[in-house]
């Protein structure tokens, strides 16, 4: 293995004995979405009409993408929390690659998402969202939101690094995650809407990886005309990349920035 | 002599406030740097600096030969860290702490298990070895952080406080643990707001005040520069008090000291046991009346009082 592999492993493994220590945090992570499953499925599911399937198919997608939005608020305040503490200080003192520390926290970030995901699919189930696709393209649905949510993480180190502080982070996610999840086809069909509004929500990114998720789970989802929704796998996948790539710098960069003395 | 830890001019400053203002320092092998001062002096910025988590904004710093901002990682191969707060996973165990420093350092599993154990032994966490740090006690928690410092064997220890805010027991416990280090060849820089402790641990001590070093000396030398332990003589009647002092002119060379309290006067207490008892017959044999002798031994306020004509409580300027 190589020494950044074997760094980040061993602090993988840190994050994963805090998750098998303090269940009720997975819980934490897994309650919400679930709930929103079950909420959004009966009551929005009672007067919202979606063509070509049940609104319950149509949502699935929806509660998968914001879960992974989400993400970014849990690896901020995790972030904070080891800041909080002289743990931080303990790692920076250490002969291991800067990219160590976070990197491992987004990973471990994500193993949580993937539990909270299985959840999140059984109750679905439960209630009768079906994919209509091969196995493959299902997979790639759920590689597709795992990026992003892995990419949310990243953004979420940014967050945590910059603003160090519990509320801040609490507020500003919320800031960013709500308007981005209602202001998109993640929970209602955009066609209702008035012309301004369905074309802020059709451009919005997470609008395109919805319905990239939806085409690739074979759900039903009510397309867009302007260009991510016209291509929302391709889309998807560039704007998530760009995501990752652009957070995953600067993160890295505040993360050694913070050892100059901000 | 070869000199581990070396810093010329070193310079920080945090908007208007003035960490560091040009500190030099020169610790050689093997021995032990007490950095003494109040709250916000700079000693931890100092620390910090030296054990790269802070870059400096002039000066230079080197530790075993190595910069500290050009070669940050060969400094961190060489210094193990024990801040101010204890760090350590609260929800790992002790052992699990310290296993996961040992791989982060590359011992590999199995030797990073062997090496946690010989340290919980040594620093007799042995029976709490298997318990979440979180249920630790105060000194329970910078044992392990010291041990975490010492995982991988390194040449140079920089103690942040190492016992502030523990009782003297648990702080006697921590000193022995260095000095033990020490003679192992251990090179250490430590901060301190305890004279006693700088005097405890330190060969040499580095008076720092508002990022300047102002005195600089072995603790003896240090402690002459103050003034050495006192003889404090309180009397029943404070009528008696030049009676007395006329008395002691007898037995002592050194000026009796008026105190502010009337009845109280102090005196250099130079020949130890010996002193006090001539002290005692002296004023026996004059039938003066004494309430109490008490012994008082030179504090880091009275090095600051005699140093700066402030103390320690009244900050030099908008000290953070």
């Amino acid at each position: 293995m190589t020494t950044l592999a074997v760094e980040t492993s061993a602090l993988v493994g840190r994050h994963l004995r805090h998750l098998a220590r303090v269940p009720m945090r997975l819980l934490g992570v897994t309650v919400m979405p679930v709930a929103y499953v079950v909420i959004f499925g009966y009551l929005f599911g009672s007067v919202i009409e979606v063509q070509g399937g049940g609104y319950r198919e149509f949502l699935m997608a929806g509660i998968f993408a914001q879960m992974m939005l989400t993400n970014l608020q849990h690896t901020a305040l995790g972030v904070v929390d080891d800041l909080g503490n002289g743990i931080d200080d303990r790692f920076r003192s250490l002969p291991i690659a800067g990219l160590a520390v976070p990197l491992a926290r987004t990973m471990a970030d994500l193993t949580r998402v993937v539990v909270a995901c299985v959840a999140m699919a059984v109750v679905g189930f439960a209630m009768g969202w079906r994919t209509h696709a091969g196995p493959l393209q299902v997979l790639a649905g759920f590689g597709l939101l795992l990026l992003l949510g892995f990419a949310a993480s990243w953004l979420g180190v940014l967050l945590g690094l910059r603003l160090r502080s519990a509320e801040a982070v609490s507020a500003v996610a919320f800031l960013v995650v709500m308007p981005m999840t209602f202001l998109s086809n993640a929970f209602i069909p955009l066609h209702g809407l008035p012309g301004w509004l369905r074309t802020v929500c059709e451009w919005n990114p997470l609008s395109a990886v919805v319905a990239a998720c939806r085409d690739l789970f074979g759900n039903p989802g009510s397309a867009g005309d302007a260009l991510p929704m016209r291509h929302p796998v391709a889309a998807s996948l560039l704007l998530i990349t760009a995501l990752l790539v652009v957070s995953a710098a600067l993160a890295t960069h505040a993360y050694r920035a913070a050892a100059r003395g901000r | 002599m070869d000199v581990t830890i070396e810093a010329e001019g070193l310079r920080k400053t945090y908007g208007t406030h003035t960490a560091l203002a040009g500190v030099d320092l020169a610790v050689p092998a093997g021995t032990v740097l007490g950095l003494l001062g109040p709250n916000g002096a700079g000693k931890t910025t100092m620390v910090r600096i030296l054990s790269t988590l802070l870059t400096p904004d002039g000066g230079t710093a080197r530790i075993c030969g190595h910069d500290v901002v050009r070669q940050p990682r060969e400094v961190r191969r060489r210094v193990g860290l024990t801040g101010q707060y204890a760090a350590v996973d609260e929800l790992l165990t002790g052992r699990e702490n310290l296993v996961l420093i040992g791989v982060l350092h590359h011992l590999g599993r199995r030797a990073a298990r062997a090496r946690a154990d010989e340290l919980l032994e040594r620093f007799q966490l042995t029976d709490a070895a298997g318990r979440a740090a979180r249920t630790y006690s105060g000194g329970m928690r910078r044992r392990l952080d010291l041990a975490a410092s010492l995982v991988a064997d390194p040449p140079v220890l920089v103690l942040d406080e190492p016992t502030t805010g523990l009782d003297l027991t648990n702080r006697r416990t921590l000193w022995t643990m260095v000095r033990e280090q020490v003679a192992r060849g251990t090179t250490v820089l430590l901060t301190t707001q305890y004279l006693e402790e700088a005097d405890q641990l330190a060969d040499r001590i580095l008076v720092l005040d508002g990022g300047k070093v102002i005195a600089e000396g072995t603790p003896d030398e240090l402690k002459r520069k103050v003034g050495d332990e006192q003889l404090q003589i309180r009397l029943r009647d404070g009528g008696q008090r030049s009676a007395a002092v006329a008395a002691l002119a007898a037995v002592t060379a050194h000026q009796p000291v008026p105190d502010d309290d009337e009845a109280s006067l102090r005196l250099p207490l130079t020949d130890g046991l010996a002193g006090i008892a001539a002290v005692a017959a002296a004023l026996d044999a004059a039938r003066i009346d004494v309430e109490s002798f008490a012994s008082c031994t030179p504090t880091l306020d009275d090095v600051f009082l005699s140093l700066t004509g402030r103390s320690t409580a009244e900050k030099p300027e908008a000290a953070a």
